[in-house]
């Protein structure tokens, strides 16, 4: 599923505004926090995973903003589990970066994450959903 | 008949078989045989070719028994963990369908959607010994009073639960280029505008219709490698098409034949029977077939080892032509061009996708192998062509 990591900063007008809960409602997204807190200017830092579909979390980041929200997205990393891929080559169709690609003559797909640029349009195009967003640990 | 140099019977290949000493080889390796020594030495030296496909397989899904409750039940919608199957069958019999999304699923309503989870994913979620939430309700009846039931089954469990897909084994299938200005997401997978790629979904010289054209050693009945287990042939699958244009070597350039198979779920393995979700289309299940090619003579060896090369599809465009059943194409391409990773389309040089796992097909043919070697699996004569198709005589004429 399409995931991202966010630092949202609240300004101290919208802290106590039921806004995560309209990102669920009104977005039909779910989240995940990783730290929250209210520093001491009343102002709101959360660190959250935003997940569901590509064009509702922009929609969901949009949102957001317009309310005054700082958004920024933490590094992620995009990593494939192996038991899980089928080698079909379907991602291929999709990666911009070359990271995933067909191997001649054996047609094994592989996956270079040197030159995997985190887009996540294979997360989506992965048949078997064998493409998983990660965060990166030191973001946190 | 009776004209070929080389002559054997299924039942003289058993025998071999039975006694450890067929020789049995992957398509592959067929190719490279043919090539080298020519069909006739290489129908003297091969008693069986071996072939294989992993691929997402729309047309495919299960039929399931799941035993009466107490009080019983007539059964009139079922819910496999949400995903409905057709229950119009009997009290408690029920087809799960490989392309069935669960019922809550957005579809494409936000395009595109992902479909994250179908009668596939059902499907493999048994066979990898999961357990599944079953759902039924009903209007009740006096021998069956029952109106909803709700339990937790487990392939094991259930009395009864066979994979029949009425389409398999697709003999060839076309090329896809998107020449629209947006991109589309198909069932051939992802192709981007302006013919950004092409994508493919067979697995060419080890795809099993391939290896034989005509079907003159696969019909009812053959014995075949379905989702890691032994099932059958049953008969022609949806679809199927004998009568197609074909290069000089008897391959037809578009999809032709398909096959309905059979096999025990319960001796099925997760890793062959995979739910697939496919952006934008919907969901469906790879499904891994492969089927043994008895080497009757050097005509069906030569056939058995037709290359890459020798294997040809249309180019079709899926942005105007396909939806609008125009039958019109960009040219025809070879598996050998099309596994290269470059085709040539209106000039222009087109990455080229493939979306069946040739790398699984090969290991499909091997398990194969190994079967018929070790003398698990012997081969079947099949009882009755497929429709359209003309059998080899399975014994030699005695002169
Ligand atoms: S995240 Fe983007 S660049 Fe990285 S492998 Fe996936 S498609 Fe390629
Ligand atoms: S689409 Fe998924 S399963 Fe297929 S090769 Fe790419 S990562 Fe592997």
């Amino acid at each position: 599923m399409y995931k991202k990591g966010l630092v949202l900063r609240f300004p101290a007008e919208v802290v106590d505004q039921p806004i995560v809960w309209r990102l669920v409602k009104d977005f039909d997204l779910s989240f995940n926090i990783l730290k929250a807190t209210i520093l001491p200017g009343k102002e709101g830092i959360m660190v959250m995973e935003l997940s569901g579909h590509p064009k509702k979390v922009s929609q969901g980041l949009e949102y957001l903003r317009n309310l005054g929200v700082e958004v920024k997205s933490i590094g992620q990393e995009i990593y494939r589990k192996e038991e899980v891929c089928i080698h079909c080559g379907s991602c291929t169709a999709v990666c911009p970066t070359g990271a995933l690609a067909v191997s001649r003559p054996s047609m094994e797909v592989v996956f270079e994450p040197e030159r995997c640029s985190a887009c996540g349009l294979c997360v989506t195009a992965c048949v078997v959903r064998a493409m998983e967003v990660h965060l990166e640990r030191e973001a946190l | 008949m009776g004209e070929f140099k080389v002559q054997k019977s299924i039942e003289e290949i058993n025998e071999r078989i039975r006694r450890g000493e067929a020789v049995v080889v992957t398509a592959e390796e067929m190719v490279r045989i043919v090539k080298e020594v020519g069909p006739v030495e290489a129908a003297r030296e091969v008693d069986v070719v071996t072939t294989g496909t992993f691929s997402p397989m729309c047309s495919s899904g299960a039929f399931i028994n799941f035993g009466h409750p107490v009080p019983t039940i007539k059964a009139y919608r079922v819910w496999l963990n949400g995903v409905p199957a057709y229950a119009g069958l009997a009290a408690v019999d029920i087809y799960i369908g490989a392309t069935e999304p669960v019922e809550d699923d957005p579809l494409n309503k936000v395009f595109p959607g992902e479909f994250r989870y179908g009668g596939g994913h059902v499907i493999h979620d048994l066979v990898a010994g999961k357990k599944v939430h079953l759902r039924a309700i009903a209007y009740g009846t006096h021998c069956y009073p029952r109106k909803e039931y709700e339990t937790e089954i487990t392939l094991k469990d259930l009395p009864y639960a066979v994979l029949c897909n009425p389409r398999n084994a697709y003999q060839n299938y076309n090329c896809a280029i998107n020449l629209s200005e947006r991109t589309l997401y198909t069932y051939m997978g992802i192709l981007r505008p302006h013919a950004g790629n092409a994508n493919y979904a067979t697995a060419g010289q080890l795809s099993p219709l391939l290896k034989d054209p005509y079907l003159k050693t696969i019909g009812i009945g053959t014995r075949i490698f379905l989702g890691g287990a032994k099932g059958y042939v049953i008969y022609a699958g949806t679809q199927h098409n004998m009568n197609v244009k074909r290069t000089d070597k008897g391959v037809p350039f578009t999809p032709a034949a398909t096959l309905m198979v059979l096999g025990n779920l319960k001796e099925m393995d997760p890793r062959w029977i995979v739910g697939t979700s496919h952006l934008g289309y919907g969901c469906s299940m790879a499904v891994g077939l492969g089927i043994p090619i008895p080497i009757l003579n050097e005509e069906v060896a030569r056939y058995a080892g037709l290359s890459d090369e020798e294997i040809f599809t249309q180019i079709v465009d899926y942005a105007y032509d396909y939806p609008n059943g125009i039958k019109r194409n960009y040219g025809v391409v070879s598996y050998a061009e099309l596994k290269s990773g470059k085709i040539k389309v209106l000039d222009k040089e087109v990455p080229t996708v493939p979306l069946s796992s040739y790398v699984r097909a090969r290991e499909i043919a091997e398990i194969l192998k190994g079967w018929i070697k070790r003398g698990e699996m012997l081969l079947t004569e099949p009882v009755a062509p497929i429709p359209g198709a003309e059998l080899f005589p399975f014994r030699p004429r005695k002169q």
